[in-house]
Order: C-alpha cells, then structure tokens, then sequence
C-alpha cells in the first residue's frame, strides 16, 4: 500500500510537471526561430532612393570619434569596405556592436574595414550627440571609426533606412552589397547565415555576393528628408 | 525497498519544480481576465493569417515597438481612430522583445491607456518574412497595413495626425 502511495505520487508530480512543461512550450507559437527561407530580395531600394548594386558609392569626410576628419581614401590599399549605418540607442544598433567589432578584427587586416556612421546624430538629443558618440565608442572599445554624419549629408545618398544598415563596397567603392550583417539581431549564437561575411568572402574570390540584398527589421533613420 | 526510495527521492525532486510552474502558471491566469493582458507570441507563420480578412471592415495592422519613437508618436492617433470608429479591428504587432512583456511591453500600454490588440512578433530572420508581408517594405517601422476583403494598402511610414489616416483609410476602403 505504501509503495503504491509512493509510486502514485512520483507518477502525478511527474505527469504534473511533464504537463505544465507542455503547455508552456504551446505559449510560444511556431516553428524553431531563424529557419532556411530564401533570403533572396525581389527588390532594390529604387522606391527609397539612395544606391542599387553597381552603383559608386560616394566617399565623404566625417567627423570621427576621435576628432579627426574621415574619408574613405583614407584607408590605404583597402580592398573594399563595409559601411555601416548605426547609431547609439537602437537596441538592434546595439545588439550588434560586438559583431561589428568581431567583423572589423577578422577583415580589416584583410583589407575591408568596418567604417560606421551614425545618421541620427543630433546635438539636441543627448543620446546621439557626438558627445554621447564618444562616449559609447569608448565603453565598447570599437576598432573601427565611429562617424557623425551631421546634418545627414551621407545617409540618404547611400539609402540608409535604419539602424543598422550596411553597405558593402569594393576596391573601386561600386556597392556590392546592401542589408542586414545576419539573419539573428538578438542572438548571435543562433545566427544561421553571416550575410555580411559570406559577402566579403564571395568578393576575396571575385565573385558577386549572393544574395547580395537583404532586409532586417531595425530602428528608422531618423531622415531630416521625410 | 531500495527501488521505493529512489522513486520517493525522484518525487521530491520533482516538487519545488512542480510548485514552481503551478504558482507562475495560475499568477499568468488570472491576468487574463484584465484587458490586453494576454500578449501571446507569434511568429511568421502563425501571424499570416491575421494580415487578411473575409469581412469588409476596416482593418489596421500596424508594427512597432516600444523602442521606435516615431511608432511611439503614432501610437495616440490609432487610438482615437479607434474611439471614433468602434467597429474598426486594430491589431498592433509589437516587435519588441519577448523578455520585456511583462516588465515593460505590459506597463508601457497600461500608461498609455492602448487597449486594441497587442501581439508580438518574434520571429528573428526578418529577411524571409518582410517581403512576404510587403516588397516594398524596407524592415523600417512604423509599417501600417490597412485591408478590408477587397482592398489594401501599405505604409512605410508614421501618419501625421488623424486626418492623416483616415485621408488613407478613405483612399484605400474604396467601396463599402
């Protein structure tokens, strides 16, 4: 009687956790996140404005963090670039701060540097200020430059449309690819495809990246020409 | 014997667990019964169904998140579109993040008083998904869908004001 007490009781706490672990696992709807979708576009950023692929993408002369004035050209024997639009708040900015660290480290020696700018900068928001700038290029310890793009000269001519959004220049600064870095903002263990990085290694080769635009959800660049 | 103690020791082992989800279960129950306390999580897929309708009322679908302040601005003028217009279904897909519901997603609508549908979309791939909602959209938010059974019209950007939407609503529900 007492072991079937006992066996009764491990069998209910048992059932019991098995099943409120079950409908917990119902709470989340749908399939396994990421998953293998064609992550082909149909479309460029014609409607948008800004740079299609082919297109020379402009140089400019920022502002760094560092205080000096930036260009492209300034980089000597670059085989390419990886131009970034980010800012300071977007959690999706943020979320991918070490990424673009990681990505600088591994190809800058390799000649594509990451160059980020930040089109949101606004003296009158103290959050993306070139102040604040500064101060977050210091805490995150960025390898790269950090430019300010003031009174948004440089974002809307390449199409930058949020935050982060990355343009992938060749040698001769032709826009090769145009999107998001990977296809998981929030959590870069789960990453399934480097989009930015299967686009650099496709150009070390010669070859055209594929796909060579993408989409990602992020924060709006805050356009002075809406 | 021996067999009877392990299963004794496997049922206590189970316990605290067990306490642990019945307590947590029954705390999200009886929040349901306030109003736009249920946030359920969707992804893509189980989204889909919820961006067409067979009926001719107006419909708005509209993604943002707490974290873009121009979808933050907008929030107000879908609220007073939908005070002004009753029989409108308002669904906003929230794309923030599934560990903020209850700290932050669920504190931030009571305080501004949002009572129309709240999902979140968590569904991390975005690439596969955003074209199939709308080519034309770029991934950038405030997006707004507004649909009946026979018409649609997308929006890659904030309304104004008011008249800002309804002008859009009246363009694009054309013949009810």
């Amino acid at each position: 009687m007492k072991t079937n007490n006992v066996f009764f009781t491990a069998i209910l706490m048992a059932s019991s956790f098995l099943i409120t672990v079950g409908s917990y696992a119902q709470d989340r709807k749908g399939p396994p996140r990421g998953g293998g979708h064609n992550p082909e576009q149909t479309k460029t950023l014609e409607e948008i404005g800004g740079y299609k692929i082919g297109d020379v993408a402009t140089d400019f002369k920022l502002k760094n963090v560092n205080g000096n004035m930036f260009s492209l050209s300034d980089i000597k024997n670059a085989k390419g670039y990886i131009v970034v639009f980010t800012c300071n708040e977007c959690p999706f900015a943020k979320m991918y701060e070490n990424r673009l660290i990681a990505l600088h480290n591994e190809y800058a020696p390799k000649g594509y540097s990451v160059i980020a700018i930040n089109p949101n900068v606004s003296e009158s928001n103290q959050n993306e200020s070139y102040g604040a700038m500064q101060k977050r290029a210091k805490e995150k310890g960025f390898t790269f430059v950090y430019l300010a793009d003031e009174g948004q000269k440089i974002a809307p001519q390449y199409g930058a449309v949020r935050t982060p959004h990355v343009f992938i220049l060749d040698k001769e600064r032709k826009v090769q690819y145009i999107g998001t870095i990977d296809d998981n903002a929030r959590s870069a263990e789960d990453v399934k495809v480097k989009y930015v990085e299967n686009a650099i290694k496709a150009l070390e080769k010669d070859e055209k990246p594929n796909p060579s635009f993408t989409k990602a959800i992020g924060c709006p660049v805050k356009l002075a020409y809406n | 014997m021996k067999l009877q103690k392990s299963i004794l020791l496997l049922a206590v082992s189970f316990l605290p667990l067990c306490y642990g989800f019945i307590t947590e279960n029954s705390e999200l129950e009886s929040t349901y019964l306030s109003s736009n306390e249920d946030i359920p999580i969707y992804n893509f897929e189980s989204l889909k169904p919820l961006l067409n309708t067979n009926s001719d009322k107006v419909h708005i679908v509209n993604f943002w998140a707490m974290w873009c302040a121009p979808c933050v601005k907008e929030l107000p003028i879908l609220k007073e579109y939908e005070a002004n217009n009753p029989n409108v279904e308002i669904l906003l897909v929230s794309l923030d993040f599934p560990e903020n519901i209850e700290t932050k997603l669920k504190p931030f609508l009571k305080k501004k008083g949002i009572t129309s549908k709240v999902v979140l979309l968590d569904d991390p791939d975005a690439n596969s998904w955003i074209d199939k909602i709308d080519p034309n959209w770029s991934g950038a938010i405030p997006f707004t869908i507004i649909f009946n059974n026979k018409n649609r019209s997308y929006h890659e950007r904030a309304f104004a004001n008011l008249q800002d939407l309804e002008n859009e609503i009246n363009k694009t529900i054309k013949d009810n």
